[in-house]
Protein backbone atom coordinates (compact mmCIF):
# COMPACT_ATOMS: atom_id res chain seq x y z
CA UNK A 1 0.00 0.00 0.00
CA UNK A 2 2.96 2.67 1.10
CA UNK A 3 3.41 2.77 -2.86
CA UNK A 4 -0.04 3.82 -3.85
CA UNK A 5 -0.27 7.76 -3.52
CA UNK A 6 -4.13 7.08 -4.05
CA UNK A 7 -6.19 3.88 -3.00
CA UNK A 8 -9.64 4.52 -2.63
CA UNK A 9 -11.81 1.29 -1.85
CA UNK A 10 -15.79 0.88 -1.99
CA UNK A 11 -16.52 4.37 -2.22
CA UNK A 12 -20.20 6.12 -1.59
CA UNK A 13 -20.91 9.81 -2.20
CA UNK A 14 -24.00 11.74 -3.61
CA UNK A 15 -25.98 14.97 -3.35
CA UNK A 16 -28.49 14.67 -1.10
CA UNK A 17 -30.24 11.18 -1.16
CA UNK A 18 -28.98 10.88 -5.01
CA UNK A 19 -26.72 8.39 -4.91
CA UNK A 20 -23.96 9.30 -7.75
CA UNK A 21 -20.54 7.26 -6.48
CA UNK A 22 -21.85 3.65 -5.79
CA UNK A 23 -19.27 1.47 -5.12
CA UNK A 24 -15.98 2.59 -6.65
CA UNK A 25 -12.29 1.09 -5.93
CA UNK A 26 -9.98 2.62 -7.71
CA UNK A 27 -5.62 3.10 -7.19
CA UNK A 28 -2.88 5.06 -8.05
CA UNK A 29 0.86 4.17 -7.82
CA UNK A 30 3.36 6.47 -7.33
CA UNK A 31 4.31 8.39 -11.19
CA UNK A 32 1.00 6.39 -12.51
CA UNK A 33 -1.08 8.64 -14.72
CA UNK A 34 -4.71 7.20 -14.85
CA UNK A 35 -7.44 8.36 -17.16
CA UNK A 36 -11.07 8.35 -16.62
CA UNK A 37 -13.99 8.46 -19.07
CA UNK A 38 -17.53 7.91 -18.97
CA UNK A 39 -20.35 9.55 -19.84
CA UNK A 40 -21.50 12.75 -19.09
CA UNK A 41 -23.32 12.42 -15.67
CA UNK A 42 -21.95 9.26 -14.85
CA UNK A 43 -20.13 10.78 -11.55
CA UNK A 44 -16.38 11.60 -12.63
CA UNK A 45 -16.27 14.65 -11.27
CA UNK A 46 -18.02 13.75 -8.01
CA UNK A 47 -15.60 11.23 -7.97
CA UNK A 48 -12.45 13.60 -7.97
CA UNK A 49 -14.35 16.34 -5.71
CA UNK A 50 -15.33 13.59 -3.44
CA UNK A 51 -11.36 12.47 -3.12
CA UNK A 52 -10.67 15.57 -1.56
CA UNK A 53 -13.64 15.78 0.51
CA UNK A 54 -14.94 18.88 -1.62
CA UNK A 55 -17.53 16.39 -2.10
CA UNK A 56 -18.49 14.88 1.56
CA UNK A 57 -18.65 10.48 0.69
CA UNK A 58 -21.19 8.93 2.08
CA UNK A 59 -19.01 5.42 3.22
CA UNK A 60 -15.57 3.96 2.03
CA UNK A 61 -11.85 4.07 2.31
CA UNK A 62 -9.50 7.01 0.88
CA UNK A 63 -5.84 6.73 1.68
CA UNK A 64 -3.87 9.62 0.26
CA UNK A 65 0.17 8.66 0.96
CA UNK A 66 -0.87 6.08 3.55
CA UNK A 67 -2.59 9.08 5.00
CA UNK A 68 -6.94 8.17 6.03
CA UNK A 69 -8.66 11.18 4.05
CA UNK A 70 -11.97 10.05 6.11
CA UNK A 71 -10.52 9.52 9.20
CA UNK A 72 -12.56 12.64 11.42
CA UNK A 73 -8.95 13.23 13.07
CA UNK A 74 -7.22 13.77 9.87
CA UNK A 75 -6.96 17.61 9.30
CA UNK A 76 -8.28 17.70 5.67
CA UNK A 77 -6.98 20.91 4.75
CA UNK A 78 -3.06 19.26 4.71
CA UNK A 79 -4.85 16.66 2.31
CA UNK A 80 -5.83 18.94 0.38
CA UNK A 81 -2.15 21.10 0.30
CA UNK A 82 -0.89 17.52 -1.04
CA UNK A 83 -3.23 16.99 -4.19
CA UNK A 84 -3.70 19.69 -7.24
CA UNK A 85 -7.36 20.41 -8.81
CA UNK A 86 -7.72 21.59 -11.90
CA UNK A 87 -11.17 22.33 -12.60
CA UNK A 88 -12.72 22.33 -16.08
CA UNK A 89 -13.76 26.07 -15.93
CA UNK A 90 -9.97 27.15 -14.61
CA UNK A 91 -11.57 28.52 -11.70
CA UNK A 92 -8.77 31.55 -11.32
CA UNK A 93 -9.31 33.99 -8.96
CA UNK A 94 -10.38 37.16 -11.52
CA UNK A 95 -9.44 40.06 -9.07
CA UNK A 96 -5.93 38.78 -8.63
CA UNK A 97 -2.72 38.86 -11.27
CA UNK A 98 -1.75 35.56 -12.72
CA UNK A 99 1.33 35.87 -10.27
CA UNK A 100 -1.21 36.78 -7.55
CA UNK A 101 -3.14 33.73 -8.01
CA UNK A 102 -0.05 31.40 -7.18
CA UNK A 103 1.71 33.34 -4.34
CA UNK A 104 -1.46 33.71 -2.74
CA UNK A 105 -1.82 30.11 -1.32
CA UNK A 106 2.21 29.70 -1.19
CA UNK A 107 1.73 32.23 1.39
CA UNK A 108 -1.08 31.88 2.99
CA UNK A 109 -1.67 27.67 3.51
CA UNK A 110 2.10 26.65 2.44
CA UNK A 111 3.09 30.03 4.85
CA UNK A 112 6.07 30.01 2.47
CA UNK A 113 7.70 33.83 2.78
CA UNK A 114 6.90 36.26 0.29
CA UNK A 115 9.85 36.16 -1.85
CA UNK A 116 10.28 32.52 -2.18
CA UNK A 117 6.60 32.56 -3.33
CA UNK A 118 7.69 34.55 -6.02
CA UNK A 119 10.48 32.98 -7.40
CA UNK A 120 8.24 29.87 -7.17
CA UNK A 121 5.40 30.86 -8.88
CA UNK A 122 7.67 32.58 -11.31
CA UNK A 123 9.10 28.79 -11.78
CA UNK A 124 6.15 27.29 -12.11
CA UNK A 125 4.84 29.74 -14.78
CA UNK A 126 8.14 28.97 -16.55
CA UNK A 127 7.33 25.32 -16.76
CA UNK A 128 3.50 26.28 -18.40
CA UNK A 129 4.97 28.87 -20.95
CA UNK A 130 3.05 31.76 -18.79
CA UNK A 131 5.95 33.73 -17.60
CA UNK A 132 5.64 36.66 -19.70
CA UNK A 133 1.99 37.13 -18.59
CA UNK A 134 2.24 36.87 -15.05
CA UNK A 135 1.27 40.76 -14.22
CA UNK A 136 -2.15 40.10 -16.21
CA UNK A 137 -5.74 39.73 -14.51
CA UNK A 138 -6.78 35.86 -15.56
CA UNK A 139 -10.01 37.65 -18.07
CA UNK A 140 -7.39 39.08 -20.05
CA UNK A 141 -5.93 35.84 -21.34
CA UNK A 142 -7.66 33.12 -23.17
CA UNK A 143 -9.31 30.05 -21.75
CA UNK A 144 -6.29 27.56 -22.90
CA UNK A 145 -3.54 30.17 -21.14
CA UNK A 146 -6.22 30.66 -17.52
CA UNK A 147 -5.93 26.67 -17.54
CA UNK A 148 -2.26 26.68 -18.18
CA UNK A 149 -2.08 29.22 -14.99
CA UNK A 150 -4.59 26.83 -13.18
CA UNK A 151 -2.34 23.84 -13.57
CA UNK A 152 0.82 26.13 -12.57
CA UNK A 153 -0.94 27.12 -9.57
CA UNK A 154 -1.90 23.18 -8.71
CA UNK A 155 1.89 22.48 -9.79
CA UNK A 156 3.50 25.02 -7.49
CA UNK A 157 2.36 23.16 -3.98
CA UNK A 158 4.24 20.38 -4.89
CA UNK A 159 1.55 18.23 -4.86
CA UNK A 160 2.12 14.14 -4.96
CA UNK A 161 -1.05 13.97 -6.70
CA UNK A 162 -3.36 15.85 -9.48
CA UNK A 163 -6.82 15.53 -10.12
CA UNK A 164 -7.37 16.92 -13.67
CA UNK A 165 -11.41 17.22 -14.36
CA UNK A 166 -12.02 17.79 -18.10
CA UNK A 167 -8.84 20.09 -18.55
CA UNK A 168 -9.80 20.71 -21.96
CA UNK A 169 -13.26 20.72 -22.61
CA UNK A 170 -14.18 23.73 -22.36
CA UNK A 171 -11.75 24.84 -24.58
CA UNK A 172 -12.11 25.94 -28.62
CA UNK A 173 -10.60 22.87 -30.80
CA UNK A 174 -7.08 25.52 -31.27
CA UNK A 175 -6.91 25.96 -27.67
CA UNK A 176 -6.69 22.44 -26.43
CA UNK A 177 -3.46 21.45 -27.74
CA UNK A 178 -1.76 24.05 -25.69
CA UNK A 179 -3.10 22.93 -22.74
CA UNK A 180 -3.02 19.21 -23.66
CA UNK A 181 0.99 19.89 -24.61
CA UNK A 182 1.87 21.19 -20.79
CA UNK A 183 -0.04 18.34 -19.73
CA UNK A 184 2.17 16.08 -21.43
CA UNK A 185 5.01 17.47 -20.54
CA UNK A 186 4.33 17.66 -16.90
CA UNK A 187 3.23 13.74 -16.87
CA UNK A 188 6.95 12.80 -18.23
CA UNK A 189 7.72 14.46 -14.68
CA UNK A 190 6.73 11.77 -12.82
CA UNK A 191 4.13 13.19 -10.96
CA UNK A 192 1.15 11.29 -10.15
CA UNK A 193 -2.03 12.18 -12.11
CA UNK A 194 -5.55 11.04 -12.47
CA UNK A 195 -7.18 12.64 -15.12
CA UNK A 196 -10.43 13.10 -16.48
CA UNK A 197 -10.76 13.27 -20.04
CA UNK A 198 -11.73 12.08 -23.75
CA UNK A 199 -8.98 13.42 -25.55
CA UNK A 200 -8.17 9.92 -27.39
CA UNK A 201 -5.08 10.22 -28.36
CA UNK A 202 -4.02 12.36 -25.56
CA UNK A 203 -5.14 9.51 -23.42
CA UNK A 204 -3.34 7.07 -25.40
CA UNK A 205 -0.33 8.43 -25.06
CA UNK A 206 -0.37 9.37 -21.47
CA UNK A 207 -2.33 6.53 -20.00
CA UNK A 208 -0.81 3.75 -17.96
CA UNK A 209 -4.16 2.87 -17.49
CA UNK A 210 -7.92 3.87 -18.12
CA UNK A 211 -10.92 3.48 -16.08
CA UNK A 212 -14.30 3.82 -17.59
CA UNK A 213 -17.13 4.82 -15.43
CA UNK A 214 -20.82 4.63 -16.37
CA UNK A 215 -23.66 5.12 -13.48
CA UNK A 216 -21.42 5.60 -10.75
CA UNK A 217 -19.63 2.43 -11.24
CA UNK A 218 -16.43 1.37 -12.95
CA UNK A 219 -17.25 -1.16 -15.66
CA UNK A 220 -14.34 -1.40 -17.41
CA UNK A 221 -10.28 -0.97 -16.87
CA UNK A 222 -7.13 -1.62 -18.53
CA UNK A 223 -3.76 -0.51 -20.84
CA UNK A 224 -4.79 2.34 -23.15
CA UNK A 225 -4.22 0.26 -26.40
CA UNK A 226 -6.85 -3.00 -24.75
CA UNK A 227 -9.41 -0.27 -23.31
CA UNK A 228 -9.23 2.01 -26.66
CA UNK A 229 -9.49 -0.40 -29.05
CA UNK A 230 -10.65 -3.59 -27.67
CA UNK A 231 -13.28 -2.56 -25.20
CA UNK A 232 -15.13 -5.75 -23.50
CA UNK A 233 -18.05 -4.22 -22.75
CA UNK A 234 -21.09 -3.14 -25.07
CA UNK A 235 -21.25 0.09 -22.72
CA UNK A 236 -17.53 0.96 -23.27
CA UNK A 237 -17.63 -0.09 -27.05
CA UNK A 238 -20.80 2.53 -27.43
CA UNK A 239 -19.59 5.46 -25.77
CA UNK A 240 -15.85 5.17 -27.59
CA UNK A 241 -17.71 5.10 -31.04
CA UNK A 242 -19.67 8.26 -30.18
CA UNK A 243 -16.26 10.12 -29.04
CA UNK A 244 -14.94 8.83 -32.31
CA UNK A 245 -17.78 10.01 -34.23
CA UNK A 246 -17.76 13.65 -32.61
CA UNK A 247 -14.35 13.97 -32.98
CA UNK A 248 -13.99 12.40 -37.40
CA UNK A 249 -17.32 14.37 -38.26
CA UNK B 1 -36.08 89.91 14.09
CA UNK B 2 -35.36 86.77 12.03
CA UNK B 3 -35.75 88.70 8.90
CA UNK B 4 -32.77 90.56 9.40
CA UNK B 5 -30.67 87.49 10.94
CA UNK B 6 -31.51 85.49 7.73
CA UNK B 7 -30.74 88.89 5.94
CA UNK B 8 -33.30 88.17 3.61
CA UNK B 9 -34.48 91.98 3.83
CA UNK B 10 -33.49 94.11 0.92
CA UNK B 11 -33.10 90.81 -1.09
CA UNK B 12 -34.04 91.30 -4.76
CA UNK B 13 -37.05 89.21 -5.06
CA UNK B 14 -38.35 90.41 -8.50
CA UNK B 15 -35.73 87.89 -10.76
CA UNK B 16 -37.00 84.43 -9.69
CA UNK B 17 -33.52 82.96 -10.94
CA UNK B 18 -31.83 85.45 -9.19
CA UNK B 19 -33.71 85.03 -5.81
CA UNK B 20 -33.36 80.98 -6.13
CA UNK B 21 -29.59 81.40 -6.68
CA UNK B 22 -29.39 83.97 -3.58
CA UNK B 23 -31.55 81.61 -1.76
CA UNK B 24 -28.74 78.65 -1.93
CA UNK B 25 -26.03 80.10 0.64
CA UNK B 26 -29.07 80.25 3.61
CA UNK B 27 -29.58 76.86 2.79
CA UNK B 28 -25.85 75.91 2.86
CA UNK B 29 -26.03 75.12 6.76
CA UNK B 30 -28.96 73.20 6.40
CA UNK B 31 -27.40 71.12 4.11
CA UNK B 32 -24.59 70.32 6.30
CA UNK B 33 -27.06 68.81 8.86
CA UNK B 34 -28.62 66.78 6.11
CA UNK B 35 -25.25 65.42 5.26
CA UNK B 36 -24.38 65.12 9.12
CA UNK B 37 -26.88 63.12 9.44
CA UNK B 38 -27.01 60.87 6.30
CA UNK B 39 -23.14 59.99 6.32
CA UNK B 40 -23.40 59.17 10.31
CA UNK B 41 -26.74 57.03 9.33
CA UNK B 42 -24.63 54.99 6.20
CA UNK B 43 -21.57 53.99 8.61
CA UNK B 44 -23.75 52.49 11.56
CA UNK B 45 -25.49 51.21 9.18
CA UNK B 46 -23.39 49.55 7.51
CA UNK B 47 -21.27 48.18 10.62
CA UNK B 48 -24.77 46.98 11.85
CA UNK B 49 -25.31 45.29 8.17
CA UNK B 50 -21.51 43.92 8.60
CA UNK B 51 -23.33 42.03 11.70
CA UNK B 52 -26.61 40.86 10.01
CA UNK B 53 -24.43 39.69 6.85
CA UNK B 54 -22.19 37.67 9.44
CA UNK B 55 -25.51 35.90 11.57
CA UNK B 56 -26.86 35.12 8.21
CA UNK B 57 -23.64 33.83 6.08
CA UNK B 58 -21.97 32.25 9.29
CA UNK B 59 -24.75 31.94 12.17
CA UNK B 60 -26.93 28.95 13.26
CA UNK B 61 -30.23 28.71 12.53
CA UNK B 62 -31.93 31.06 15.29
CA UNK B 63 -29.18 33.53 14.36
CA UNK B 64 -30.00 33.32 10.84
CA UNK B 65 -33.77 34.08 11.66
CA UNK B 66 -33.13 36.86 13.97
CA UNK B 67 -31.38 38.61 11.30
CA UNK B 68 -33.75 37.99 8.75
CA UNK B 69 -36.53 38.84 10.62
CA UNK B 70 -34.98 42.30 11.90
CA UNK B 71 -34.35 43.04 7.55
CA UNK B 72 -37.99 41.79 6.72
CA UNK B 73 -39.20 44.26 10.02
CA UNK B 74 -37.22 47.03 8.91
CA UNK B 75 -38.12 47.14 4.88
CA UNK B 76 -41.76 45.92 5.59
CA UNK B 77 -42.37 49.18 7.40
CA UNK B 78 -42.11 52.98 6.21
CA UNK B 79 -39.43 54.75 7.65
CA UNK B 80 -41.33 57.52 8.91
CA UNK B 81 -43.14 55.26 11.26
CA UNK B 82 -40.08 53.91 12.35
CA UNK B 83 -39.04 57.34 13.43
CA UNK B 84 -42.34 58.69 14.25
CA UNK B 85 -41.84 55.34 16.72
CA UNK B 86 -38.60 55.82 18.12
CA UNK B 87 -39.38 59.95 18.58
CA UNK B 88 -42.39 60.07 19.89
CA UNK B 89 -43.41 56.08 21.35
CA UNK B 90 -40.20 55.67 23.09
CA UNK B 91 -40.51 58.36 25.54
CA UNK B 92 -43.51 56.83 27.10
CA UNK B 93 -41.44 53.27 28.49
CA UNK B 94 -38.16 56.23 29.36
CA UNK B 95 -36.27 55.76 26.31
CA UNK B 96 -36.29 59.83 24.99
CA UNK B 97 -33.91 61.02 22.44
CA UNK B 98 -32.95 64.54 20.77
CA UNK B 99 -34.01 64.72 17.48
CA UNK B 100 -31.29 64.46 15.87
CA UNK B 101 -29.82 61.74 17.73
CA UNK B 102 -33.35 60.11 16.84
CA UNK B 103 -33.21 60.83 13.15
CA UNK B 104 -29.67 59.05 13.38
CA UNK B 105 -31.04 55.77 15.05
CA UNK B 106 -33.57 55.38 13.12
CA UNK B 107 -32.08 55.77 9.61
CA UNK B 108 -29.42 53.67 10.85
CA UNK B 109 -31.28 50.69 11.74
CA UNK B 110 -33.35 51.05 8.75
CA UNK B 111 -30.11 51.20 6.25
CA UNK B 112 -29.00 48.39 7.72
CA UNK B 113 -31.39 46.29 6.74
CA UNK B 114 -30.95 47.08 2.76
CA UNK B 115 -27.29 47.27 3.55
CA UNK B 116 -27.37 44.03 4.65
CA UNK B 117 -29.55 43.09 1.55
CA UNK B 118 -27.00 44.34 -0.77
CA UNK B 119 -23.94 43.07 1.11
CA UNK B 120 -25.62 38.99 1.10
CA UNK B 121 -26.72 39.32 -2.55
CA UNK B 122 -23.12 40.44 -3.24
CA UNK B 123 -22.04 37.29 -1.23
CA UNK B 124 -24.14 35.14 -3.19
CA UNK B 125 -23.22 36.42 -6.63
CA UNK B 126 -19.79 35.04 -6.34
CA UNK B 127 -19.92 31.89 -7.99
CA UNK B 128 -19.42 28.52 -6.16
CA UNK B 129 -16.65 27.13 -8.14
CA UNK B 130 -14.86 30.01 -6.83
CA UNK B 131 -14.83 28.47 -3.12
CA UNK B 132 -14.07 24.77 -4.67
CA UNK B 133 -11.13 25.88 -5.78
CA UNK B 134 -9.95 28.15 -3.08
CA UNK B 135 -11.04 24.93 -0.87
CA UNK B 136 -8.81 22.60 -2.98
CA UNK B 137 -5.57 24.53 -2.23
CA UNK B 138 -5.72 23.94 1.09
CA UNK B 139 -7.01 27.68 2.14
CA UNK B 140 -9.01 28.28 5.25
CA UNK B 141 -13.14 29.44 5.41
CA UNK B 142 -11.36 32.71 6.94
CA UNK B 143 -8.88 32.85 4.27
CA UNK B 144 -11.03 31.80 1.66
CA UNK B 145 -13.56 35.07 2.20
CA UNK B 146 -10.65 37.56 3.39
CA UNK B 147 -9.01 37.33 0.38
CA UNK B 148 -11.11 35.50 -2.29
CA UNK B 149 -14.86 36.12 -1.43
CA UNK B 150 -15.08 39.72 -0.33
CA UNK B 151 -12.45 41.30 -2.53
CA UNK B 152 -14.98 40.09 -5.30
CA UNK B 153 -18.43 40.85 -3.33
CA UNK B 154 -17.54 44.27 -2.19
CA UNK B 155 -16.59 45.19 -5.81
CA UNK B 156 -19.87 44.18 -6.51
CA UNK B 157 -21.75 45.98 -3.67
CA UNK B 158 -20.52 49.16 -4.45
CA UNK B 159 -22.90 50.86 -6.95
CA UNK B 160 -25.66 49.46 -4.85
CA UNK B 161 -24.04 50.64 -1.55
CA UNK B 162 -23.54 54.09 -3.26
CA UNK B 163 -27.21 53.90 -4.18
CA UNK B 164 -28.11 53.27 -0.52
CA UNK B 165 -25.86 56.48 0.54
CA UNK B 166 -28.23 58.50 -2.15
CA UNK B 167 -31.64 57.09 -0.69
CA UNK B 168 -30.27 58.25 2.80
CA UNK B 169 -29.06 61.63 1.78
CA UNK B 170 -33.71 62.21 0.41
CA UNK B 171 -34.62 59.97 3.35
CA UNK B 172 -33.04 62.35 5.81
CA UNK B 173 -35.39 65.45 4.92
CA UNK B 174 -38.07 63.15 7.02
CA UNK B 175 -36.06 64.18 9.80
CA UNK B 176 -37.44 67.71 9.29
CA UNK B 177 -40.98 66.14 10.70
CA UNK B 178 -39.91 65.63 14.24
CA UNK B 179 -37.81 69.40 13.89
CA UNK B 180 -34.00 68.63 12.91
CA UNK B 181 -33.02 71.84 11.02
CA UNK B 182 -32.04 70.25 8.07
CA UNK B 183 -32.14 70.87 4.32
CA UNK B 184 -35.78 70.96 3.91
CA UNK B 185 -36.58 72.08 7.35
CA UNK B 186 -34.69 74.99 6.52
CA UNK B 187 -36.59 75.25 3.10
CA UNK B 188 -39.92 75.55 5.44
CA UNK B 189 -38.23 78.32 7.57
CA UNK B 190 -38.02 80.45 4.30
CA UNK B 191 -41.25 80.10 2.44
CA UNK B 192 -42.42 80.91 5.97
CA UNK B 193 -40.37 84.22 5.74
CA UNK B 194 -40.88 84.72 2.08
CA UNK B 195 -43.74 83.07 0.77
CA UNK B 196 -42.16 82.24 -2.20
CA UNK B 197 -42.97 78.45 -1.77
CA UNK B 198 -41.88 77.20 -5.67
CA UNK B 199 -39.16 79.19 -5.75
CA UNK B 200 -37.75 77.89 -2.16
CA UNK B 201 -38.58 74.25 -2.86
CA UNK B 202 -36.83 74.67 -6.46
CA UNK B 203 -33.90 75.63 -4.83
CA UNK B 204 -34.16 73.11 -1.85
CA UNK B 205 -34.64 70.15 -4.89
CA UNK B 206 -31.78 71.69 -6.68
CA UNK B 207 -29.29 71.59 -3.73
CA UNK B 208 -30.29 67.72 -3.29
CA UNK B 209 -29.86 66.97 -6.50
CA UNK B 210 -26.37 67.81 -6.61
CA UNK B 211 -25.39 66.45 -3.74
CA UNK B 212 -27.21 63.42 -5.38
CA UNK B 213 -25.70 63.55 -8.54
CA UNK B 214 -21.71 64.30 -6.94
CA UNK B 215 -22.96 61.17 -5.16
CA UNK B 216 -23.37 59.26 -8.47
CA UNK B 217 -20.22 60.31 -9.92
CA UNK B 218 -18.20 59.34 -6.51
CA UNK B 219 -19.32 55.64 -7.06
CA UNK B 220 -18.59 56.03 -10.96
CA UNK B 221 -14.68 56.77 -9.87
CA UNK B 222 -14.98 54.07 -7.46
CA UNK B 223 -15.79 51.25 -9.54
CA UNK B 224 -13.32 52.17 -11.94
CA UNK B 225 -10.63 52.02 -9.77
CA UNK B 226 -11.64 48.65 -8.05
CA UNK B 227 -12.84 47.25 -11.40
CA UNK B 228 -11.31 43.96 -12.33
CA UNK B 229 -8.92 44.61 -15.26
CA UNK B 230 -10.20 42.20 -18.40
CA UNK B 231 -13.50 42.08 -16.76
CA UNK B 232 -14.92 44.94 -18.61
CA UNK B 233 -14.50 42.63 -21.76
CA UNK B 234 -17.56 40.12 -20.63
CA UNK B 235 -20.13 43.20 -19.67
CA UNK B 236 -23.25 43.70 -21.33
N1 LIG C 1 -23.62 20.00 -6.81
C1 LIG C 1 -24.49 19.03 -7.16
N2 LIG C 1 -25.68 18.94 -6.54
C2 LIG C 1 -26.56 17.97 -6.88
N3 LIG C 1 -26.35 17.06 -7.84
C3 LIG C 1 -25.21 17.10 -8.51
C4 LIG C 1 -24.21 18.09 -8.21
N4 LIG C 1 -23.16 17.88 -9.04
C5 LIG C 1 -23.48 16.81 -9.80
N5 LIG C 1 -24.69 16.35 -9.49
C6 LIG C 1 -25.36 15.19 -10.10
O1 LIG C 1 -24.52 14.07 -9.94
C7 LIG C 1 -24.51 13.29 -11.11
C8 LIG C 1 -23.09 13.08 -11.58
O2 LIG C 1 -22.54 14.33 -11.93
P1 LIG C 1 -21.01 14.54 -12.26
O3 LIG C 1 -20.20 13.95 -11.17
O4 LIG C 1 -20.80 15.99 -12.54
O5 LIG C 1 -20.84 13.68 -13.58
P2 LIG C 1 -19.76 13.80 -14.74
O6 LIG C 1 -18.64 14.62 -14.25
O7 LIG C 1 -19.39 12.38 -15.02
O8 LIG C 1 -20.46 14.40 -15.90
C9 LIG C 1 -25.40 13.98 -12.12
O9 LIG C 1 -26.66 13.35 -12.11
C10 LIG C 1 -25.51 15.38 -11.59
O10 LIG C 1 -26.76 15.91 -11.90
MG1 LIG D 1 -17.84 16.40 -15.00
Amino acid sequence: MSEDVLLVKDLYAGYGNQEVIRGVSLKVSKGEKVVIMGPSGSGKSTLLKSIVRLVEPWKGLIYINSINVLDPRTDIRKVRQMVGFVFQSYNLFPHMTVLRNITLPLETVKKMPKEEAIQKAIKVLRLVGMEEFKDRYPLQLSGGQQQRVAIARALAMDPVLLLLDEPTSALDPELKEEVLDVLRDIAKRGISMLIVTHELDFAEDVADRIVFMDDGRIIEEGPPHRVLYNPRIDRTKKFLRAIARRVFR
Amino acid sequence: MAWNKLGVIGMDTTNPLFFIMNLIPYLAEGLLMTLQISVLSFFFGLCLATLLTLMRVFGNLPLRTISRAYIEAFRGTPVLVQLLLIYFGLPSIGIKFDPVTAAIITLSLNSAAYQAEILRSSIKAIPETQYLSAESLGMSTFQIYRYVILPQALRTAVPALVNEMVALVKESSLASVIGVVELTRRGEYMVAYTFRALEVYIAVALVYLVVCLALSQLSKVIEAKFRIPGYERGRA
